[in-house]
């Protein structure tokens, strides 16, 4: 990379980007500190808070589109962060077109789902706790993608980190969601650790962790370098985004209230990996073989995301395991590099209303069946719940691909670039994704199916399911438009790969096989899936788990990564740990404690001549005088020194 | 006879000074004049207006840079910006020393010559407002810190230090509880005191017999060019840093420091801590960058070594303390060895980074007192730590907010108190320091222990049947801890401003 990266300053409306972030953060101050006294009116603000930021970021974008290409971006520098001998890092907000696109879908998406979660909390106690972790969210979400160096970045990353991991575990009194979130917490901690090495690497050889400078100079890193920072920054990527070896976390994360798995667990947050590696294009695009492995992990995660989410039962594990699998395709356009950039950001904005509409309508369901998540105890719901189901057969063609649904313009374009690659891995990946496709929308029929249509399969207390009330239906309606509108905005081709061209830059191979044919091949394998799905499952299903064959018992199981996961490094872990705590008990403590104790018994001592007797006093100061006096003589003589 | 000149005097380089005694010499006659009722508002509002007023002459005199009034008193930015520091602090501690909400007539006794004990005694503890000539008094005090920071020769130091330490030791003597604790304190920091002033004076003479001056920038002159023996100039360096080093509580000098904390009022030993500790240092810089760096190498081990003592003995003996005033005493004592260490970087940086430490750590300490003050029982306040045990589920703001102080204390990040630290230990570090500053990080990993036991007594203890109340701060309290906790955190996570007036200001005239 020659080029130098130079960022506009933010003048005039621009300058108030800073808003953005601040809006939010103070209202999550405010229902957090003020506690019981904010319970009645505390909810209202936290939508109000997002809805605020939405309209601000509405107002900047439309002013940033105002500009030409050239200055496409508003960098406003606030205070000197740290400032430390040769590190320096300024407490910076940078708006451009990348981080315009996540605002809007940060805030948009956010401001439904509040307005939706004032519904579905409606009977919890903690309802202003749960709106201030949630205004919390967005704040840190905005300042991981607002930052204009990787340090902001990094502190937004942590706070999202720390929303999700209190979310999560919302329900604290339940033991599987305190260990969810601890998982959460565990897996994000190796993530994070990745790039917060990533970071030093960065600072160790640029000096710098300012985007502008970072960009220009990567030129100048030897590949080798670049490879490590890459794979670096690729683990903190895949912690965040659910992504294998780190997606674990991400299905037990449901735990949490619905709304929370649409906002954080779906749309945004997990995306945020998708985010770090756009951002960081000019890294990743100088190195080949970074591609390659950005590239496979893509690639192995959306293959491992629908095989599994194919055999399992609960609906908003499915759509986790549907979520690591889109993220997958994401991280596949983001790793193909030039135009793919772009494209893996329109499958990002398009999967976040999608996904979103999914997971509120998972959520509606539960709330009219008594929080029961097991798909094989539904059926027939269309009758009960029309505006849910509606909506969600939106979600689905969308999710399958169906034209003109969004996830047809968004998904299709990668699986093409993916058969552009340009050398033999053009068709293994290609076929991946291609494979994919037909996967996915195998298991979402499946979903889909079940739920909705088939013969009732109620449990007891489940006999009489309801539709939810107006303001939870209502952001669903809005949602399930912007499955639908997406697709028709997104499908002027070239619209976001311009909007973005600042940014990512451009650049496309011819694919492998001519552009038509890959269309209808998706969509023939897409329709096939779904098709499969139908015919299997219209009938309904068993009310029990089956015995079945070696790959749905793996999938099942997760593919059996749990087990890794847990053979390979919680066992020699715990064994490392019992080691070393033999080893500290033994060696460590003992050396801390009598060095404890010998400054315990030491203090004891010297106290003692602390006798409170002016005369003593007066004695220790004339020590200290005749030895002062005697070293500056000895000194002055030649005696020291 | 005509040829008797007047030097020249420039009175807006000495306003701040002189607006803080002129008031306090008008608050002696408000005393005489005013009567009794009305005193304590009177007194109040004009200390206020005299520090503000005062404060004010040092920002408008912010560019100045001499040497006034026959060379006795130099006008530069570290001057300048150690004064705004003692003025600012000291207003703080004047918000705490005018609180009367709390207990009847305030911390202060009002007739200190009643027999402790006696019935009259008795009857005054219980009802009689508190004496009103402790404003004047801390006035005087802070004016002769102001003075003591931009004296420019030794004699002109020596006054400004009697000037600011006699207040303080008759402010010692003046608690309402505890009195008899409080005249000991009083007495024993007075002997101390009058002791270490008087090897002061002795090396002052000495240094003069050296020079033949008394004037910094002429001990800097035969410093670097010497006419008469050296062993005068060693023995009077020597002496005049162990005064200095009293009154900064630096080791072995740092006897009397717990006894006095503890007996003094809290809120003078709120100012003692934040206020004493910024002139000693501001003059202690003075000495040794003005007159003595061309024997930098020969002071610099010497003084290294007390540091190191300092913060060890500090650290050490800080762990066995059972009472509150006495851990943070101990605190302090070991903060001066951290303050010795970034002196001792003897480089531009460690100018800056000593006057960034000492605003960082006056607000905290302020901050820290300021709470003290708060946890009370029918016998004022209860400063035993076993008291202490429980605090937390009783009143969780107040004891969220020691926490934070204490934290700041033990150096954590996003507090001032890590800034400053990082501050004082790069600077030492630049300056080929670095044994000091590995024994500096020891002493803090020491001291984080006291701390965290008294987080661990607020919090994960159960509360005893004895456990005090903490009372509702006065409204002045309320906004001393409020200004001190805000300028902790602020300077933890702000402190480029800061520091860079600080940088500004690093550079002495001579």
């Amino acid at each position: 990379m020659e080029q130098t990266v130079e960022y506009a300053h933010a003048t005039g409306t621009l300058s108030g980007i800073w808003l953005l972030v601040a809006i939010p953060l103070a209202s999550a101050a405010i229902l957090l500190l003020l506690g019981k006294r904010a319970d009645k009116w505390g909810h209202w603000l936290g939508v109000l808070a997002v809805a605020a930021s939405f309209v601000l970021g509405l107002v900047f974008f439309i002013k940033l589109g105002g500009l030409d290409a050239e200055h496409r971006s508003a960098e406003l520098s606030m205070w000197d962060f740290i400032a430390v001998g040769n590190l320096h890092v300024d407490f910076g907000l940078l708006f451009d077109p990348l981080s315009g696109i996540f605002v809007l879908l940060i805030t948009g998406v956010g401001s439904l789902i509040h307005l939706y979660a004032v519904g579905y909390m409606e009977h919890d106690p903690g309802r202003r706790r749960f709106f201030g972790y949630f205004n919390l969210f967005v704040a840190a979400m905005l300042l991981l993608v607002l930052g204009n160096n990787y340090v902001m970045l990094y502190f937004g990353w942590e706070g999202v980190g720390l929303a999700s991991y209190l979310l999560i575990s919302f329900w604290y009194g339940r033991p599987s969601a305190a260990t969810a979130g601890k998982k959460a917490f565990l897996m994000n901690r190796v993530g994070d650790t990745g790039l917060a090495i990533g970071i030093f690497i960065m600072f160790a050889t640029l000096g710098s962790t300012q985007y502008s400078y970072v960009f220009s100079n990567v030129g100048a890193l030897s590949s080798t370098t670049v490879l490590v920072l890459g794979i670096l920054l690729l683990l903190g990527a895949a912690g965040k985004s659910g992504q294998f070896p780190l997606q674990a976390w991400l299905p037990d994360a449901m735990e949490g209230p619905t709304p929370v798995s649409a906002l954080i667990h779906a749309a945004t947050m997990v995306t945020a990996g998708v985010y770090l590696i756009a951002r960081s294009n000019h890294i990743f695009s100088a190195n080949h073989t970074l591609q390659t492995i950005v590239v496979s992990v893509g690639a192995f995660t959306l293959l491992m995301g629908c095989i599994i989410g194919s055999a399992k039962d609960g609906i908003k594990r499915v759509l986790a395991w549907s979520t690591v699998s889109q993220i997958g395709y994401m991280f596949l356009g983001v790793g193909l590099g030039g135009g793919a950039y772009a494209l893996a950001i329109i499958h990002l904005v398009a999967h976040g209303f999608f996904k979103a509409n999914m997971f509120l309508g998972a959520g509606s369901v539960m709330h009219g069946m008594h929080d029961e998540e097991d798909i094989r105890r539904f059926g027939g719901l269309r009758k009960h719940m029309k505006w849910t189901w509606l909506t969600f057969m939106m979600g689905w063609l969308a999710i399958i691909g169906i034209p003109p649904l969004s996830g047809f313009f968004s998904k299709d374009p990668i699986i093409e670039a993916a058969y552009a690659r340009g050398d033999w891995t053009s068709w293994l990946f290609g076929t991946a994704a291609l494979l994919g496709a037909g996967l996915t929308a195998f298991y979402m029929t499946r979903l889909f199916v079940l739920t909705f249509h088939g013969p009732e399969r109620y449990t007891e207390q489940n006999k009489h399911p309801h539709e939810s009330p107006f303001i939870m239906t209502v952001p669903l309606m809005l949602l399930a438009l912007g499955s639908i509108v997406a697709g028709f905005l997104l499908s002027r081709h070239s619209a976001i790969p311009q909007w973005l061209e600042p940014v990512t830059g451009e650049g496309e191979h011819d694919p492998v096989m001519n552009k038509t044919l890959i269309s209808i091949l998706v969509l023939a394998v897409s329709v096939g899936g779904a098709g499969l799905a139908w015919a299997l499952f219209s009938k309904g299903t068993a009310l029990q788990e089956q015995p079945a064959g070696v790959v749905v018992t793996a999938a099942r199981r997760n593919l059996y990564t749990d087990a890794f996961n847990e053979a390979v490094f919680e066992r020699p872990g715990i064994y490392l740990t019992r080691a070393l705590v033999f080893l500290d008990n033994k060696g460590i403590d003992g050396l801390v404690n009598g060095i404890a104790a010998g400054v315990g018994g030491s203090s004891g001592r010297l106290r003692r001549l602390q006798t409170g007797f002016v005369r003593s006093y007066a004695l220790s100061m004339l020590t200290g005088v005749v030895l002062v006096v005697g070293a500056f003589l000895a000194i002055q003589l030649g005696w020291l020194a | 006879m005509g040829d008797l000149k007047l030097p020249a005097i420039d009175y807006g380089a000495l306003a701040p000074m002189l607006i803080l005694f002129g008031v306090a010499c008008l608050g002696v006659l408000v005393e005489a004049l005013v009567p009794r009722k009305s005193r304590h508002a009177i007194q109040l509002t004009l200390s206020f207006l005299a520090i503000i007023a005062s404060f004010v002459t040092v920002i408008i005199e912010h560019g100045t840079r001499k040497i006034t009034i026959g060379g006795a008193v130099a006008v530069d930015g570290p001057t300048l910006f150690l004064q705004g520091a003692i003025l600012a602090l000291g207003a703080v501690s004047l918000m705490l020393i005018g609180e009367r909400s709390m207990e009847k007539g305030g911390a202060f006794v009002s007739q200190a010559a009643i027999t402790v004990g006696s019935q009259k005694d008795l009857r005054q503890a219980g009802e009689q407002p508190g004496a009103t000539e402790v404003y004047p008094l801390t006035l005087f005090a802070l004016g002769g810190m102001l003075l003591f920071v931009s004296a420019n020769d030794l004699l002109t130091m020596f006054v400004a230090l009697e000037v600011f330490s006699l207040p303080l030791y008759l402010l010692c003597a003046l608690a309402r509880r505890r009195r008899l604790l409080s005249q000991e304190a009083a007495l024993k920091y007075f002997l101390l005191g009058s002791y270490a002033s008087a090897f002061f004076l002795f090396g002052a003479a000495l240094i003069y017999g050296f020079a033949g001056g008394i004037s910094f920038g002429a001990v800097h002159d035969a410093v670097a060019n010497p006419q008469r023996s050296e062993v005068l100039l060693y023995a009077g360096l020597a002496l005049v840093a162990i005064g200095l080093l009293f009154k900064a509580a630096l080791a072995p000098f740092h006897v009397w420091t717990p006894d006095v904390y503890q007996g003094a009022p809290t809120p003078i030993t709120a100012l003692m801590a934040a206020c004493t500790k910024v002139a000693a240092f501001g003059a202690l810089l003075r000495v040794l960058y003005v007159s003595f760096e061309g024997v930098r190498w020969d002071f610099q081990p010497v003084l290294g070594v007390i540091a190191v003592l300092t913060m060890l003995v500090g650290a050490v003996l800080a762990v066995t303390q059972t009472d509150m005033k006495r851990l943070l005493a101990y605190s302090s004592v070991a903060n001066a060895g951290y303050l010795l260490v970034g002196v001792l970087a003897l480089n531009e940086e460690g100018l800056s980074s000593t006057m960034f430490y000492l605003v960082a750590y006056g607000f905290s300490v302020l901050a820290a007192f300021g709470i003290v003050t708060l946890v009370r029982d029918a016998d004022g306040e209860a400063t035993h730590l076993s008291r202490w045990a429980g605090l937390g589920r009783k009143s969780p703001l107040f004891a969220g907010t020691f926490t934070f102080i204490l934290l700041a204390f033990a150096g954590i990040p996003l507090t001032s108190g890590f800034t400053a630290k990082f501050a004082v230990f790069g600077a030492a570090v630049e300056g080929g320091q670095t044994w000091l500053v590995i024994f500096g990080v020891i002493s803090s990993m020491l001291l984080a222990f006291p701390y965290l036991r008294v987080v661990v007594l607020l919090w994960l203890s159960e509360p005893g049947e004895s456990t005090p109340t903490v009372s509702i701060p006065g409204f002045m309290t309320a906004a001393a801890l409020t200004i001190g906790v805000l300028a902790t955190f602020a300077l933890g996570v702000v402190p480029a401003p800061l520091i860079d007036l600080t940088r500004d200001a690093a550079q002495f005239v001579r």
